[in-house]
Formats: C-alpha cells, structure tokens, sequence
C-alpha cells in the first residue's frame, strides 16, 4: 500500500493512526447506521394497525343450550363456547390441580361456571380439538381431544394426556348482557 | 488469482474447493483501476446501490401489495397508513426509481462524453443499453401496480403503442392485455412481471461488471493504463470513494423521501383507476418523457407509413441507435477532452434531450410542436450525421503519454449537478399549474418546512367542521376511527364519536344482514350507501372522497382552501354557468356543483376560537392534510435524525477518503 513505504517517518505514524481511527469510526458509524436501517424492513412484516384493531367479536349465547359447543371466529382464531352441564363442571371441579401439567382451578378458567370459553387452539403444534360437535370423539376426560397428536383435554379445557405442554388458553372476554359476550 | 493466500485453514479449504476468494480478492480489492477517475465514475457503483435498495423494498412492499384491480389502490393505501413503516418503504420505492433513472442517466451521459463505448467496450455498452431497457420496462409496469388514474391510463397508452404495428398490432395489444382492456389479467401480470425483470437486471449487472473487469474502466482521459503506474488497487482507494458517493447521494435521496415525497409523482395516481374517465393531461414519469416527445412528434402520414407508426418506430429507434454509437462514432479518439468539436455537440445533445423532456410533460399545443419535432429530427441527426461527419473533419488535441498525473475533479461539480437538476424539475412543477394564483393563509400551513408539524389544535377544530359540515355529503373512506387517536381524541371519546353512526354487520344465525353501531375499527361510516346513491341526493355529482384530496390535486392544500373561498355570488360577466351550479374562480371550468362549504360561524368551536370562514378553511385544509398524510409528522421527524446521522457519517467517509488518498495525490 502507498503509504506503508514512509511509515518510518515520524508524521506518517501520525498518519496511520489517524487513518486507524477514522477506518474505526466510519465503520462502527456505518455499520449501526446500517443495522438500524434494517429495523423498519423487519418491523413492516410485524401485524399492521388494522390488523391489532380488529380486536372483539360479539357471540350472542341465548340459543346456546347446556350441552352445547359453538365455534366462534375470534383473531382469525376458532373460539370455543361451551354451555357446560352441572356434571361437567363437577367433574372439572374435583381434579386434584397439583397434578396437572399446567395446574389451575376451574373457578379461575370461567367467569361464569356453566359458560367455558376457550381459543380453541390444541397447544401442541395448532390442531383444531374435536369436542364441539355431539358425535365428536371428546376424549378421555369427557372435553375435548386433539386427533392431530392424541392430546386430552378436560371438561375445563385443561390438558391431562398427550404432548400438548398446556391447557387451552383462555381468550379475554366480558359478559356485556346476560345474553352476550364480548371476546377481545 | 495466482497472488491470493491465507493463512487460515478454513479459508483455504474452501478455495480449494470453490476459489470464491480468489475472485473477489481479484475482482473487488487488487482490481487494477485508473488513478485519475473523477466523480462521474461513481455513478455506476451509485447505480448498482439502488438497484439493491429498489429490490429490498420491493421485497417487502410486495408482502403487503395485493395485485388486483378491486383492492390494489386499497392496498397501497394501507401500506401506507397501517403497515409498520410502511409509508417509509413505499416512499424509499417510489423516489427510488427517479432517483436509479437520474444516476443511470448520468452514467450514460458520462459514457458518451468520454467515449467509454469505443472499442474495446463494444460489449460492455451494449450490457448497459439492455440494462436500461429492462429498467424501462420494470418501472412503467411498476407505476401500474397503484392501480391510480396515472397508472391506468400510462398502461392504456404505452400497451397502445403496439397496436401501431401492422396486421399484428391489434393482436399483440389483446395479449399485453389479456382481455378488451387494461384490467386485472394485465395488472396481475404486470405484477409478476415487475417482481421478475429487477433479477433479471441483477444478471445483467453481473455481465456488465464482468465485461467491464475484462476490458478495464475508460478514464477522463481516454487512453489505455500503460503499466502499474497508471493504476490502483480498486480497494482501498475506490471503495473508499464510493462509499463516501453513496453518503452524499443518500442525503440527496433522502431529502425526497422525507420532504417532497410526491415531487416526482402525479397527483392524479392518489385518485383510484377509472376506466371511463381519462385525465385531461397525461404524462408518462419524467424519466420517458424525451421519448414521449419523439413519439408524439410525428403527426403527419407519409407515403403508406401512419403517423402512429412512425412515432412508435422512432422511439423505439431512439433507444435501439445507441447499439450501433460505437461505428457511428467515428473519431478514434475517445474522451471529449481531445475532442474540442464533439465536446460542443456533447453539450448541444444533452440539451437537445432535457429540451425533449421537457416538450414530452407538456401537452403537444401550439409551438411545442414544432420544437418537439425540430429536437426529434436534431436526436437523430446527432447520431446519424453528426458523430459520422465529426470524426472525419475534427483535429483532437495532442493525447498525453499516460495517465499518472494530478486528478483534479471535486464535489463541487456534483453537488452544482444536483442543484441543476431539482432546480429543473421545480420549474417544471411551478408552471404545470393553470388557473389564477392559489390562496394562502395568514401564516401558511403549520406543517410546511423542514421541521413543519400537523397543528394539534387545528386538527381537532378541522375534525369538528368535517363532521359537522363536509360528512354530510364527501365520505372518507380510508381513515378509521381509530385513527382520530392521533389527533389527540381518547378511546372512549373515539367511541362515542363511531357509536354515533351504524354500520351493516352480518350475517347473524339466522343469515340476516343487522345493523350495529360503529366501533373504532371501522372506517369512518360514509354519508350514503354508495356512489350512485350520493350522486342521486347531490343533483348527478357525485362529491370525491376526501382521504387523499390534499395529495390528489396540484399544490393540494392551497387548492381546497382556495376553493372553498373562491366562490362569487353570481357568475361575473362573460362567465356564463349552467343552471343549478355555482361560480369557482378555482374550479376547473368554474363551474361547481358544491354550494359554498364554509361561511362565517357555520361551526362554533369548542376551543373558543373565532369561526371566521377563512379559519374555518385553514382548519378544515389541516385536517384534510392530516387524513391523506397521517405519516407527515413522523416522517418528518424521522428525516431531520437521519440527516443528522448521515451528514455525520458522510463527513468521516470523506475524511478517511482523504486520509487514503493523500499519498496519490
Ligand atoms: S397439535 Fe394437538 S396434539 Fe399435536
């Protein structure tokens, strides 16, 4: 390089480290003026404004009998309403919660005990469970059964066999009437 | 390649298998390149950077894009008000394809003074000329993707242009197409193919690099590097200098993109294509408008020939003659420098060609004809007589021994260039506009200038005149109310504002179709159901949609606010206007069917603030702004910090250039 050949003079020397310095510089300079350029690139695929406000669905749950299941769409996402029978929630009501895989009580998973209301969303890889239906399988715990994987889960949506790590989330919701809910 | 060795043992692994060092140790840092390039030689790498920032944000806008005709507007517009940075990108996209045609401009008009496509680099030019075809083609079918009067009507007439072609035309015309018209087969393969031809410059890039290491860069003076003496390692003295060309073209970019993002757009692409109503004055982007001219030069049938014909066969020709420059030229001497005659015509042919651009924006009228046609005639005769005939009769002036002396170009040519330039195009604005001198406000816009910002309160006083007044007949259909956050109003009162009007939701269990109140996703409810239903209730007019207003008319906000105080109570003298419509000295024709939006006290502000009709305007103009540019405030603001940052980083590049650079000089 040109200027190797008078590095022995004094005011060369100056002349490398000033030229280290400002080789340092402009690149840390650049290279983070570079990396926060790629921020709004990577931020564009995030979900857009109008994407989060879509935010509630209204489910009107007066012709929902007990027994019943009805599937609602929530996010783009299936929601689960269940009309649960007295004995559901009994059962759901008994389990020992220091069992479970993710232990919580029944009284903390519904508002309402005879109104369950989950994403129904099996939290092992994303399948939709079987359950809502009357001649659907609901597996081993009388709720609802993943056919993707085998998972159980109970009448309180909590899982108690196959991989699935946790129990069917509950989404956000508010009783606005006696006979709606507001999901979101 | 022989030179290269390293000392790590993966590195060599590799090279043995793949000598991929080897190469760019070769092609990107021992380069040899000449000592004397000047400026005008960053052009190409310039070039080669935006080609990588067009496809970046290309990429991504494309996620977001749907190609067809029912949302495509729609979907541009939620890019750029709902998607993360959307408007960022879109913007960046959108100047970045002016910005890619100025560079690549330069660096043609920099090949032809120097003489860079004389042999050896016949091939290396040719490269360059399908580059720039295929530039040509991705950005016309890209401006069609915003699916805007622009767009729809640029599609119409450039896919026409084939119909002028005998016995074929017609048929070639229906294939573009795809159907009886421009719809949405043909924005669907636009689409596809405006994703495609940027890889396809990629591959041409890649060979007009390779030629060009083959054949070595030409140089300001011309001749041929004689020996080491002669030349530089590429790296670290030209990467150096590219770097420090990319940081001040950056800021030139980014000033567009920050401050004037639709300075080199139409206005009339911010109103949604519609195929029964062409704009009164079309024009193709700036970057084809020379072309346009040649095309529309012709207007006389000759011999069995159609005007149409020789128009489309002389614009093709107008890009095709530049394969057959290097035998047109027949000087052996390569750099204007040499040449005192051809330097002369250099300059007379640029200005042969801005003239072109020029005639090409305006419409074909009076003696715009004439000079188009007498400029056609001179772009031809450059290339067909001139250059052929100069070689013959020029002396060049004595060429030096070789290239090993002082380089002496300076930014300073650079920055006059730029200056130039954007001079040009703002004149071309200003005198686009007709009719009388818009109005201004006492105190102009509170978001103009650099550092401008939508004023809070005016927002808010504009939102209550809308309301009040303006929604009753014009809808606004791309702003939810949601978005009212952002002029200061809280959730709850953004609820109460959306409960006040019902939307249809549905269908319920029993598949009817129900009413419901509006919520703060919807979009803000329009007046009446559709458009025919608003043009029944307002006497066959339909009024616009006021989203994009500001940006969809010339000088926007000066246009609204002089419109709603241009009326006259009766038409003057010698104005006659039909029945049943109003006197607007601003109105295209003056003849409007809105009656007088605004008067004294038509609103009571809530703010205490004196309802006179010329505040009621500036309110409404503000708020009118806000809705067709709600990213303004945060762009802006984003601009001023990235200026900052790049002024800083442009001023260390140029002094590591100088560093570098000091023992060569
Ligand atoms: S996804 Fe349900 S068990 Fe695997």
């Amino acid at each position: 390089m040109a200027d190797q050949a008078h590095n022995a003079q004094p005011s060369s020397v100056d002349g490398q480290t000033r030229r280290d310095f400002l080789l340092y510089a402009t690149s840390a300079v650049g290279v983070v003026g570079t990396g926060i350029a790629l921020w709004p690139f990577v931020h564009s695929m995030n979900p857009a404004a109008d994407t989060l406000a879509l935010s509630t669905t209204d489910v009107d749950i007066s012709a929902i009998k007990p027994g019943q299941s009805v599937t609602v769409v929530w996010r783009g996402k299936p929601v689960f309403v269940r009309h649960r029978l007295p004995e559901e929630i009994a059962d759901a009501g008994k389990v020992d919660v220091a069992s479970l895989r993710e232990p919580q009580k029944d009284g903390d998973r519904a508002k309402k005990p005879e109104w369950l209301i989950l994403v129904g969303v099996c939290t092992h890889l994303g399948c939709v469970p079987l359950g809502q239906k009357p001649a659907d399988p609901k597996g081993e715990f009388g709720g609802w059964f993943c056919p993707c994987h085998g998972s159980h889960y109970d009448t309180s949506g909590r899982i108690r066999k196959g991989p699935a790590p946790a129990n069917l989330p509950v989404p956000p919701y508010q009783f606005t009437s006696d006979t709606t809910v507001r999901i979101g | 390649m022989s030179g290269f060795k390293s000392n790590n043992k993966v590195v060599n692994w590799v090279e043995e298998r793949l000598p991929i060092f080897s190469m760019m140790q070769h092609s990107a840092i021992d380069y040899p390149t000449p000592r004397n390039l000047n400026y005008w030689w960053n052009f190409g790498s310039l070039a080669a950077v935006m080609l990588i920032v067009m496809i970046l944000t290309g990429l991504f806008l494309a996620m977001n894009y749907a190609a067809n005709t029912a949302i495509a507007f729609d979907s541009v517009e939620r890019i750029m008000r709902d998607v993360n940075y959307g408007w960022l990108l879109r913007y960046l996209h959108a100047n970045g394809a002016s910005m890619f045609f100025i560079l690549v401009y330069i660096h043609i008009f920099r090949g032809l003074y120097y003489g860079s496509y004389k042999s050896p680099r016949e091939i290396l030019w040719f490269v360059g000329i399908a580059i720039f075809l295929a530039m040509m083609a991705t950005g016309f079918m890209g401006y069609v993707l915003p699916w805007g009067q622009m767009s729809f009507w640029g599609a119409t007439v450039i896919t026409n242009l084939f119909s002028a072609f005998p016995l074929v035309g017609e048929s070639i015309v229906t294939l573009l197409w795809g159907g009886f018209s421009v719809d949405n087969p043909t924005l669907n393969r636009f689409f596809a193919l405006h994703f495609l031809l940027p890889f396809v410059i990629v591959g041409l890039v890649v060979i007009h690099v390779w030629a060009l290491h083959t054949v070595k860069s030409n140089n300001p003076l011309g001749i041929d590097m004689k020996g080491p003496q002669d030349s530089l390692p590429f790296h670290p003295y030209y990467t150096i200098k590219d770097l420090f060309g990319i940081g001040v073209f950056m800021m030139f970019y980014l000033a567009f993109v920050f401050w004037a993002p639709n300075f080199f757009g139409e206005p009339d692409n911010y109103i949604p294509a519609n195929p029964m109503v062409t704009p009164p004055h079309i024009v193709p982007e700036w970057y084809y408008l020379p072309f346009y001219a040649i095309l529309r030069a012709f207007t006389m049938d000759i011999w069995i020939i159609p005007a149409k014909l020789q128009g489309v066969l002389a614009m093709f020709s107008a890009i095709l003659i530049l394969f057959a420059l290097p035998w047109l030229d027949t000087s052996k001497v390569r750099s204007a420098k040499f040449r005192p005659l051809y330097r002369q015509f250099f300059w007379l042919f640029l200005a042969d060609c801005l003239v072109l651009g020029y005639v090409g924006g305006k419409p074909a009228e009076g003696v715009l004809i004439t000079v188009g046609q007498l400029c056609t005639a001179y772009y031809f005769g450059h290339f067909l007589v001139i250059l052929p005939l100069l070689g013959l009769i020029e002396k060049p002036k004595p060429l030096p021994a070789s290239i090993a002396q002082p380089v002496t170009k300076a930014a300073a040519i650079l920055v006059a260039l730029f200056i130039g330039l954007a001079g040009m195009s703002g004149e071309a604005l200003a005198s686009s506009g007709a009719g009388p001198a818009l109005k201004k406000p006492d105190g102009g816009f509170s978001w103009e200038g650099v550092f401008g910002a939508h004023d809070k309160a005016a927002l808010k006083r504009g939102w209550q005149v809308f309301h009040d007044v303006c929604a009753n007949c014009h809808a606004m259909k791309l702003v939810s109310y949601r978005n009212l956050a952002d002029i200061g109003f809280s959730a709850d009162e953004i609820k109460v504002i959306a409960a006040e009007k019902e939307v249809q939701d549905g269908p319920n269990d029993e598949g009817a179709m129900f009413n419901r109140p509006a919520r703060a996703s919807d979009r803000i409810v329009p007046p009446f159901a559709n458009e025919k239903a608003a043009q029944a209730a307002n006497g066959g007019a339909l009024p616009p949609d006021l989203s994009l207003m500001n940006k969809a008319r010339t000088n926007g906000p000066y246009y609204v606010y002089s419109l709603m105080l241009g009326y006259e109570d009766a038409a003057p003298e010698g104005h006659p206007i039909p029945e049943g419509k109003m006197f607007n000295h601003y109105f295209p024709g003056n003849a409007i069917s809105m009656p007088p939006p605004v008067m004294d006290d038509i609103v009571t502000y809530t703010d205490g603030t004196k309802a006179t009709k010329e505040q009621i305007a500036k309110d409404v103009v503000t708020f009118l702004n806000w809705a067709a540019e709600p990213e303004l405030d945060a762009r802006k603001s984003m601009g001023v910090k990235v200026m900052i940052f790049l002024a800083g980083l442009t001023a260390l590049m140029y002094a590591l250039k100088r560093q570098i650079w000091k023992d060569v000089h």
